[in-house]
């Protein structure tokens, strides 16, 4: 049966404004009038009378409920076209999941267990003459996980309809367990099978595997299990999830010959010696480590009470073929590698960095089979919305950034943190326990073939044949029940060890827990289906969302599995541990797999790598001589600046995320009376009556790897350091992550510059780990993906070089936090940090469209000192406002700050600390140059401020008027002249 | 005389529930999460409390319309539970989702005594979810116990389906002569609601729902600047009415 609800009044429908709005905007079109219907499919038809129909899906006060076409009722009578979108058969769909329940709740449990509910909403749209509904229709659903079916008004009034149900069975497997021969293939064969199968397993790797399944005692052992002497599949895709990139960091891990400047040195792993090196430094200076690299997240003391975690991934493949649902599910994602951190933890904030190409880019540029970033971003966007708000997460954070390289993979990096008590059950929190006998039991979602081989797939760079399998959506609410369960039976002590379903699904779930217990035993017919069909390989590695795994002891199951019942999540025993050395897995009876531990996860052959540096050539440019209309020229370029997408206002886009839920926000992403001002970053309070509180910064700069990654890794620490530092962080309490998104760095016939590529990952290694070092900055936890490019037509679209740094500290005392808004007229203005008018790199050099030269360089060893005395100062509270000076320049900051206060400011430049004090007047406003802060005091506090700053390199500028007007000019030349509503308008014009 | 007890509400995507107990436990109440499934297997639970408290959220992702699956859930359940609870003097308190969940129910504003659903809170004006700070003012002459004393404060608003409707003109007048409207939106209104309403209450005056959240703000910090400020009068407000009773 269809049951479709409308609004009574279709004029009262926010949503068919918005999208009224939206097709106006994109296409031009305009829509004359529209209205949306929800569209219910129910079999057997009989189930629910339209009176309890109408009960369960609709408002009575604002909608009307009809097993008749709602397009006879919206009130829209000249529409033109319907058009009909719903989820393609497999596709997980929430709102019929939800559906379901209510059909529950009202007619009891049980009821609605074997219908069938799809889901579909409908538009009713007034077209003009001759308007191209397909593009209309575009804008609305993605066809690689949705259908669109369109009537027109002809055909309508000819009888056709949308059907009462819509294909939903998904294509079976054979469930047969199959051999693979890899006994005597050669490499072409074993490169052949790889590809085939979508294993992303080298030539070095297949052998590696080849040999072991031929060693005569792996044969012996074989035989006398009962298995056959040829690998299974559900072996080798297994092996295949557990050795991709994505799970094992084989790049980061590899041996490395470096060579430069005709030396040759040998790094063996990148990650042991500077990453991990970074943290086991320090480890005894920063006493409150806890867990850190070896977890689904990075673990501190914050209190003697309460510890925090934090982790970012990234979710880039997924999220180029469907923005949507690769953000939702980067989201629930990252969200669970919370809640599977130690014995569980619970997700406190979200924070996202999220990089595309230009909005504006030309649609000729965008190469076919990609989407074009405008629709990427809008995609990811409302992906966070829902993700982020849904599971009541405050998303307090983050960034957007726009480059031509990410036109081919946008990259987004979504960031969790989260709190666990400092103990559980007597001992540390962090320590999870999984012991032979214990029983693994998954919970939550059930498990289909929507995302199988997404593990695999994102190890390889995008192109014609990149499976859609991958693709699928989130459930937050499923996942919010699952993990309000988690947290209720983790203070009930009803399970010993937890790590989350991602990336390889079960396969990589309990093929990690195995390794403590060191053996464990998986039953694949145990596992919920979402439907029949499933291979066994696919249960395995199939990475459908929101589950987690779980080790249980028997003496708790009863009361775990009652627990799980009363709260409506699905909670099954799938396996147990052993002590047997191998990962058994069974299907209906039958051995499909057995692995040994140590071959499964230690086999794998490590990657040999080449790297040559060549440093870059970028000469100086001359800088363009303006003269008399110096102040005319300079004050375009700030507005130019203040409008590029990189630093123009996102409002409309961070409003639509919660950042207030669990009403810990105390700098939030706007700064100001007006909330318009961006903020350098969150601070958080963490219990209403408590005044320590947490900071959460970002660094990244990859446009400065054109010059030198190492500088750019220097300055993407220095960033997220001293936003912390700007928000009035403890300069000696804070830990970071390192997320790198590189392109592929191996070099090979696609990929001949790959040797510098990878020169360039060890050179951002060194940055990373010569920055942390000189200000004592422990990493955390990490990730990296190193293969960020599309290949189309041949074409390759690579991104640029990316280190995300993110950065979790502390802040004594939560009133004592500082915004970037200038407060009050009167207020002196300083600026604190040398200007050395590097221009490489810039947002400048973007809007100049040629290369600038050297990028901006940091200095953290003097920087060091500067920070402590800022904190000396802010710790008094002498300063009413701060800001760091980042993407834009001096210039930038300084009209941010006004914007923020919604005062106006008057500087003279002469003073401010630089390296050339003749340097050119672009230098000084525009340059990059890391650990630099615009400050404003009041003058009471002045001479204070300036004794604590004595020695260090700043000096004061000027004062915060009410006048409106932003003037900075240098020895008395004025360098830019406006005002507020200048400011706001070019802030605003390239804005979203 | 012992604290006031109050029954936070939880489950199926309700997520603004810890902060709400907070705010109780900080106005001197003593307050228990409790998750619906467990009120519908001991309906009794429910009789004990002095204030049950609808928290924020998204209950069932707000998939069918905000509020409306949970509201039928409570209903199907729990409804002789709490006509019961309301008629021996209860307080009732729902914020954000737990206001659209009253008002589904037709626990608000209850025109009939009978909870025939006659407001609703449907999609936002613009069309997007919203998050800002608006100001608020109290109606002086509403008996809402909630709002007693309150003129106008600051607090956020975090909702996609916040707009406030009634099913009649007929009705938008009951409620403006019943004096049941009990918070609108001064300045700003952020979702397009008839007469600015931001929050009602039912002609007894102990049920409140309202869209912006008090609970987010139980220091001055939670304010955009800081402003001086107390989002937990409200429930201090609440819990003396309970002890009154």
């Amino acid at each position: 049966m269809r049951y479709e609800i409308c609004y009574r009044n279709h004029h009262l429908d926010g949503r068919a404004l918005r999208i009224r709005r939206t097709v106006e905007a994109s296409l031009g079109i305009e829509v004359a009038d529209m209205a949306i219907a929800d569209v219910y499919l129910i079999e057997p038809d009989n189930l629910i009378e339209p009176r309890v129909a109408a009960e369960i899906f609709s408002d009575p006060v604002a909608q009307s409920c009809g097993t008749e076409p709602a397009a006879g009722r919206t009130g829209v009578t000249r529409w033109t076209h319907a058009v009909e979108i719903g989820y393609r058969p497999g596709v997980t769909d929430p709102v019929a999941i939800t559906a379901k329940a209510a059909m529950e709740a009202v007619l009891g449990k049980g009821a609605a267990e074997s219908a069938v509910v799809e889901t579909a909403r409908q538009y009713l749209f007034e077209l003009p003459a001759g308007a191209d509904v397909e593009r209309v229709a575009a804008l609305l659903y993605n066809p690689l996980i949705e259908r669109a079916v369109i009537i027109s008004r002809d055909a309508w009034e000819g009888g056709d309809r949308f059907p009462d149900i819509y294909p939903h069975t998904v294509a079976a497997s054979p469930l047969a367990i199959e051999t693979v021969q890899l006994s005597g293939l050669d490499e072409t064969g074993l490169a052949g099978l790889s590809k085939k199968r979508l294993l992303a397993l080298s030539v070095a790797e297949m052998k590696a595997v080849q040999q072991h399944f031929d060693e005569p005692a792996v044969r012996e052992e074989r035989r006398n299990a009962g298995l056959p002497p040829d690998i299974t599949d559900v072996e080798l895709e297994m092996i295949a999830q557990t050795w991709s990139e994505h799970c094992k960091h084989k790049i980061l891990n590899a041996l490395v010959e470096y060579r430069e400047a005709g030396k040759t040195e040998s790094i063996d792993s990148l990650f042991n010696t500077y990453i991990r090196k970074v943290t086991e430094n320090l480890r005894e200076k920063r006493g409150y480590l806890r867990s850190v690299f070896h977890d689904n997240s990075g673990v501190i003391e914050f209190d003697e009470d309460t510890l925090v975690c934090f982790k970012v991934e990234t979710h880039n493949s997924p999220s180029a073929l469907d923005p949507y649902g690769g953000a939702i599910t980067g989201i629930v994602g990252v969200n669970r590698d919370i809640i599977g951190t130690g014995k569980g933890a619970r997700p406190i904030f979200n924070t996202n960095v999220l990089c595309f190409g230009y909005p504006d880019t030309d649609e000729k540029d965008i190469p076919a089979g990609l989407l074009h970033p405008k629709r990427v971003l809008s995609g990811v966007h409302q992906g966070i919305v829902d993700g982020g708000n849904q599971s009541g997460i405050p998303v307090v954070g983050g960034a957007f950034l726009f480059d031509e390289s990410y036109t081919g993979k946008p990259l987004v990096f979504c960031g969790t943190g989260g709190i666990l008590p400092a103990k559980i059950g007597g001992e540390g929190a962090w320590i999870k326990h999984i012991d032979p006998g214990d029983l693994a039991v998954m919970v939550g979602g059930r498990v289909g073939k929507d995302g199988i081989h997404g593990a695999t797939f994102s190890s390889l760079a995008l192109d014609e044949s990149s499976p859609t399998s991958a693709v699928q959506i989130g459930d937050p609410i499923t996942q919010k029940k699952m993990s309000d369960l988690i947290i209720e039976a983790r203070d009930k002590g009803l399970y010993k060890g937890i790590t989350d379903n991602g990336a390889g699904g079960l396969s990589s779930s309990l093929g990690e827990m195995a390794e403590d217990s060191k053996g464990v035993r998986i039953y694949l017919d145990r596992c919920p289906l979402k439907y029949e069909g499933l291979a066994p390989w696919e249960i395995l590695v199939s990475e459908s969302q929101e589950r987690m795994s779980l080790a249980v002891s028997p003496e708790t199951i009863d009361a775990f599995m009652d627990l799980a019942a009363k709260r409506n999540v699905e909670a099954t025993v799938v396996g147990e541990f052993t002590d047997s050395g191998f990962v058994e897995v069974f299907y209906k009876g039958e051995t499909c797999a057995r692995i040994s531990i140590d071959f499964l996860h230690s086999g794998l052959p490590r990657m040999q790598l080449h790297a040559e540096w060549k440093p870059p050539v970028r000469p100086e440019p001359a800088l363009p001589d303006y003269g008399d209309a110096a102040a005319a020229a300079l004050t375009d370029d700030l507005f130019a600046l203040l409008a590029d997408p990189n630093i123009a206002s996102k409002e409309t886009l961070v409003r639509q995320y919660d950042h207030e839920v669990q009403a810990r926000s105390v700098i939030k992403p706007f700064a100001g009376e007006r909330q318009e001002g961006p903020s350098d970053g969150a601070v958080l309070r963490m219990r209403p009556d408590a005044v320590k509180g947490l900071t959460v910064t970002h660094g990244i700069c990859p446009r400065y790897g054109d010059a030198d990654t190492y500088q750019m890794a220097m300055c993407a620490v220095d960033e997220a350091f001293r936003a912390h530092i700007a928000l009035g962080g403890n300069p000696e309490y804070a830990a970071a992550l390192d997320n790198f998104c590189w392109p592929d760095p191996v070099e090979s016939a696609s990929t001949p510059d790959g040797r510098y590529k990878l020169a360039q990952l060890v050179r951002a290694c060194r940055g990373l780990y010569d920055a942390c070092m000189a200000y004592g900055l422990p990493l955390i936890s990490g990730k990296d993906s190193m293969k960020n490019e599309a290949v189309l037509n041949g074409k390759k679209v690579s991104v640029r070089p990316t280190l995300l740094v993110s950065l979790l500290g502390v802040i004594d005392d939560v009133g004592g936090a500082v915004n970037t808004d200038f407060k009050c007229p009167g207020d002196l203005v300083y600026v604190a940090g040398l200007t050395n008018g590097e221009l490489g790199g810039s947002s400048y050099e973007r809007l100049k469209g040629a290369a600038q030269g050297g990028c901006p360089k940091a200095d953290p060893a003097s920087a060091g000192e500067l920070y402590r005395r800022l904190h000396q100062a802010i710790q008094m509270k002498l300063l009413s406002s701060c800001h760091d000076i980042a993407d834009g320049g001096l210039a930038v900051a300084l009209a941010e700050s006004a914007l923020a206060g919604n005062l106006g400011v008057e500087v003279d430049l002469a003073e401010a600390p630089a390296s050339d004090k003749a340097m050119a007047d672009e230098r000084l406003l525009y340059s990059e140059s890391p650990s630099r802060f615009v400050i404003s005091v009041a003058a009471g506090r002045a001479a204070e401020f300036e004794g604590i700053m004595a020695s260090m390199p700043f000096a004061r500028a000027g004062t915060v008027n009410t006048s409106g007007a932003v003037t900075i000019k240098r020895n008395g030349k004025v360098l830019i002249d406006t005002d507020l509503r200048g400011i706001r308008n070019a802030w605003e014009a390239g804005g979203f | 005389m012992g604290k006031v007890t109050v029954c936070v509400i939880t489950g199926y995507g309700i997520n603004a529930d810890i902060e709400l107990l907070d705010a109780f436990r900080l106005c001197g109440a003593s307050p228990d999460l409790v998750h619906v499934n467990d009120l519908i297997t001991a309906p009794q639970r429910l009789m004990g409390y002095g204030i049950i408290g609808f928290p924020g959220g998204f209950s069932f992702g707000d998939h069918l319309g905000s509020g409306l699956v949970f509201a039928n859930l409570f209903k199907r359940n729990l409804k002789d539970r709490l006509e019961e609870y309301i008629r021996d003097g209860g307080l009732l308190i729902g914020i954000c989702n737990g206001f659209q969940v009253l008002v589904k129910m037709g626990v608000l504003p209850n025109l009939d005594g009978r909870w025939t659903p006659c407001t609703s809170l449907i999609h936002n004006k613009s069309g997007v979810f919203t998050d800002r700070w608006v100001t608020v003012e109290a109606n002086k002459e509403c008996r809402c116990v909630w709002t007693a004393g309150i003129g106008t404060l600051d607090l956020p608003v975090r909702h996609g389906e916040g707009r406030f409707i009634t099913a009649s003109a007929e009705i938008h007048d009951r409620l403006e002569k019943e004096q049941l409207i009990a918070l609108t939106y001064h300045g700003t209104n952020p979702n397009g609601s008839e007469g600015d309403v931001a929050g009602i209450t039912d002609p007894t005056g102990r049920i409140f729902g309202l869209m912006p959240h008090p609970e987010a703000y139980p220091t001055k910090e939670n304010h955009p600047v800081w402003k001086d400020g107390d989002g937990l009068q409200i429930f201090r407000n609440g819990i003396a009415a309970a002890e009154r009773k």
